[in-house]
């Protein structure tokens, strides 16, 4: 492992925790749109207002962390990934921008209607966001992304890998989000809306799964190096990610809601390594290596110097946070 | 239209998008500096002295840049977009020289997140003397935050830690020299006093408006003298630092200092000139005053300044947009320093004079949109003031622009969405002030769920038997 492979491992370690802690929190948005009118939806929609409200600013900062990385690390790729796939970026930026702003200001709004419209667009940017972030993998998996970035302004993110990408990370998301948000209302006290968050878990669990077996076929017609990478180096992390994800189901069905977010954690966790591993040595899948894209030497060394900053700095604070949330206390109405 | 005027219009079309994205989020990125320290004051102040008023101000404030800060996050999040989305020629070419600031901005980002989170959400939930204090990591990082994103703006007015090759590779690269360039300390010391002097000066202007409304209680008071105090200093700090920021123009970066004085030819005890325009090679409606320029820009009569008769046509920036932004701060930045010094009068006579004064008040209020001008007239002035280079001496404009064409779409769609979020982020931040009149904790009780007898029994079955 040189320079730039442990550069890219603290880039792709970005991905892996926005895929995690991003992710459930899109995909609170996700049950916030389906959960029904103002009166039907009050109890889940206030569930999903407590659970992320402290953390949804953290957890967007490793969108930024991936892309500071990428761009430090790694300045062509940055450039090459930019301007081919120049439109899904610029829909997933819209969409975290009314995301963000319509659930800050759909808490502070004066009238139910206002808060309503607040409401959609959070809602509706909290599918979006996630879709577009997902063709965006799709697109670079699938070997779409020239190292000069030149490639198509479409057909670059609408190949088959891409739509794979898309919808599997919206149903991902929602089957994460659905484990947070039962064990964060059994932690609250709320057990009947746990049951019913958790059985949404089960279900979005069984079909995420079934879409995954469904995403392996098209990846193996679609995106040669990813799928010959995925039986090889990657085989142990998407078998792992099977294993923890029937492990989630076992455990929704026996209600076990905190242990249930484990295993959902780990699932999603191993199948976002598998494909950095799957992809690896390419950092744009067949087009440009890690070596061959990376950036200069000290900038490389200052990169893995800030990490080590933040590790002394940002992740203690981070993990005092998530431990303060998930205290009983933290969980219940507001003082 | 040929291809070369396309490619113009787009990246006109990306300068504007970028302009916009900046000159929104920069002020919103002066509330997430310097407000957590106005809240700071008021919340010890509530603690310290078990001062209800301070206490209850500091929980509105909180609320209020809750608001705030998410609009300035998810804003910022898409100049991270943007940087690759409009200027990749700039990224590619130097994003390892720049990109540690970035990096190191990153984890002042997520201190900020996580610990106003945790704010946030922590009365009640918290001991007293733990909430107060998880405001000073989120202070901290407003001030290292900023000291990063200036550096990496500093550096593409005076560029350095690198070595660019005739065949336009980068190499040499010195990332710990890129962060301290020459421009960053004086760059860096004028926006962070801005900061102050924006949102003391917005935040008092709130309160002077209910006190010329006839509030005038303690909250009002209170409400007003803690951040006008900060904006005051500020205010009265700035001038100076302005100027030191100023002094390095003249030999590093003469075009900028140029367009800022419109100064045509190249002279020493070069003359002031007040207002202005410059039309068909001649200055028009100016007021010009002997020898200052050269006083200020080089603290001498003898000092020569630049005059763009020596800078080439196509390396010289607009400078009629450059000298009357530079104008514009300079004279809202006069102005809010001469209602500080009136703030200061009016306080050596007797403490309450201040509120008793319509015209003071409505002085304030003024200040509050003086420094928005100032800011933004200041940030044009540097901005614009660096065309047509994206890296000074480097790197042009047009050879960072994006290759992707129908960027006045996005310009478009973006300049609808930063529209709509200012007017509902005001609406908002208004409805929340006109509610806390009546009753200080009056917010919708859940997400859109009907109040009152929903949430009555939803406290009923959240507190009833059913925990498990």
């Amino acid at each position: 492992m040189n320079l730039a492979d442990v550069a890219a491992a603290l880039l792709f370690l970005g991905v892996v925790a926005y895929a995690i802690l991003g992710g459930a929190d899109f995909g609170s948005g996700v049950w916030d749109l389906l959960a029904g009118d103002a009166r039907q939806g009050a109890h889940l929609r206030s569930q999903i207002d407590r659970s992320i409200g402290p953390v949804w600013e953290a957890n967007h900062v490793w969108l930024v962390y991936v892309l500071v990385f990428l761009w430090t690390g790694f300045p062509t790729a940055f450039g090459a990934i930019m301007t081919t796939l120049f439109v899904p970026w610029l829909l997933a930026g819209l969409g975290i921008v009314l995301r963000g702003g319509a659930f800050a200001f759909r808490k502070f709004s004066s009238t139910l209607a206002e808060a309503r419209l607040h409401g959609i667009v959070f809602a509706a940017s909290s599918v979006v966001t996630p879709f577009f972030l997902g063709m965006i993998a799709g697109g670079i998996a699938s070997g779409r992304v020239p190292a000069d970035g030149t490639g198509d302004i479409w057909t670059s993110w609408t190949g088959p890998t891409s739509w794979v990408g898309g919808v599997l990370a919206v149903l991902t998301v929602s089957f994460l989000a659905a484990t947070f948000l039962a064990a964060d209302a059994q932690r609250g006290g709320r057990t009947e809306l746990a049951d019913d968050i958790g059985t949404k878990a089960f279900w979005s669990g069984l079909v995420t799964g079934a879409a995954a077996l469904a995403a392996a076929v098209a990846i193996e017609l679609d995106a040669e190096t990813l799928a010959d990478g995925l039986h090889g180096r990657g085989l142990v992390f998407v078998i792992g990610s099977a294993a923890a994800g029937l492990a989630t189901l076992a455990l929704l069905r026996r209600r076990q809601w905190a242990w249930a977010r484990v295993t959902a954690v780990a699932a999603v966790g191993a199948i976002v390594v598998g494909w950095g591993v799957a992809q690896y040595p390419d950092l744009l899948v067949d087009e440009l290596t890690i070596d061959d894209g990376a950036g200069a030497r000290p900038t490389l060394v200052g990169l893995i110097v800030v990490f080590g900053a933040a590790a002394v700095t940002a992740v203690p604070a981070l993990v005092w946070l998530f431990v303060l949330v998930n205290q009983d206390d933290w969980q219940r109405d507001d003082h | 239209m040929s291809s070369a005027l396309i490619a113009a219009d787009e990246l006109v079309a990306a300068r504007y998008q970028m302009a916009l994205s900046l000159g929104f989020h920069i002020i919103l990125s002066c509330f997430g500096v310097a407000l957590p320290a106005m809240i700071y004051v008021l919340h010890r102040r509530g603690i310290r002295r078990d001062d209800e008023v301070a206490l209850r101000l500091a929980k509105k404030w909180a609320k209020a840049s809750a608001v705030l800060f998410a609009v300035g996050a998810v804003s910022g999040t898409i100049l991270s977009f943007e940087m690759g989305l409009l200027w990749p020629g700039l990224m590619s070419t130097y994003g390892d020289v720049i990109g540690l600031a970035f990096a190191m901005e990153g984890i002042a980002f997520f201190i900020e997140a996580v610990f106003l989170g945790i704010y946030l959400y922590g009365w009640g939930r918290l001991s007293p003397k733990v909430h107060l204090r998880t405001l000073l990591p989120i202070m901290a990082a407003g001030v290292f935050g900023s000291f990063c994103i200036l550096s990496v703006n500093a550096w593409m007015n005076a560029p350095s830690g690198f070595t660019l090759l005739p065949d336009g590779t980068v190499t040499d690269v010195d990332p710990i020299a890129a962060i301290f360039n020459d421009a960053l300390w004086g760059q860096w010391i004028h926006m962070w006093v801005a900061a102050y002097a924006v949102t003391g000066f917005l935040t008092a202007a709130v309160y002077a408006v209910g006190m010329l409304r006839g509030r005038r209680d303690r909250a009002h008071r209170l409400g007003f003298t803690v951040p006008f105090a900060f904006a005051a200093v500020a205010a009265l700090m700035q001038p100076f630092v302005g100027h030191l920021t100023g002094l390095r123009l003249r030999e590093d970066q003469p075009s900028k200092l140029a367009a800022m004085e419109l100064a045509l030819e190249t002279e020493d005890n070069a003359p002031l000139v007040i207002g202005g325009v410059l039309i068909d090679g001649e200055v028009r409606y100016g007021i010009e005053i002997p020898k200052i320029a050269s006083l200020l820009a080089g603290n001498s009569f003898d000092a020569e300044i630049t005059g763009l008769n020596d800078i080439p046509p196509d390396e010289q920036p607009p400078a009629n947009v450059v000298h009357l932004a530079f104008q514009t701060m300079v004279g809202a930045g006069t102005a809010m320093a001469a209602i500080a010094v009136w703030w200061l009068w009016r306080l050596r006579r007797r403490r309450d004079a201040v509120f008793e004064s319509p015209w003071f008040l409505r002085a304030a209020i003024a200040a509050g949109g003086l420094s928005v001008v100032a800011l933004e007239a200041g940030w044009t002035t540097t901005e614009v003031g660096r065309q047509p280079w994206i890296v000074y001496g480097y790197m042009r404009v047009e050879d960072a622009v994006t290759t992707n064409s129908g960027i006045w779409i996005s310009l478009v769609v973006m300049v609808a969405i930063y529209l709509s979020m200012a007017v509902i982020a005001v609406k908002v931040l208004t409805g929340m002030a006109r509610r806390w009149r009546d009753d200080p904790d009056s917010d919708l009780p859940t997400p859109y769920g009907p109040g009152g007898e929903l949430m009555t029994s939803f406290h009923a079955a959240a507190s009833s038997g059913d925990r498990s």
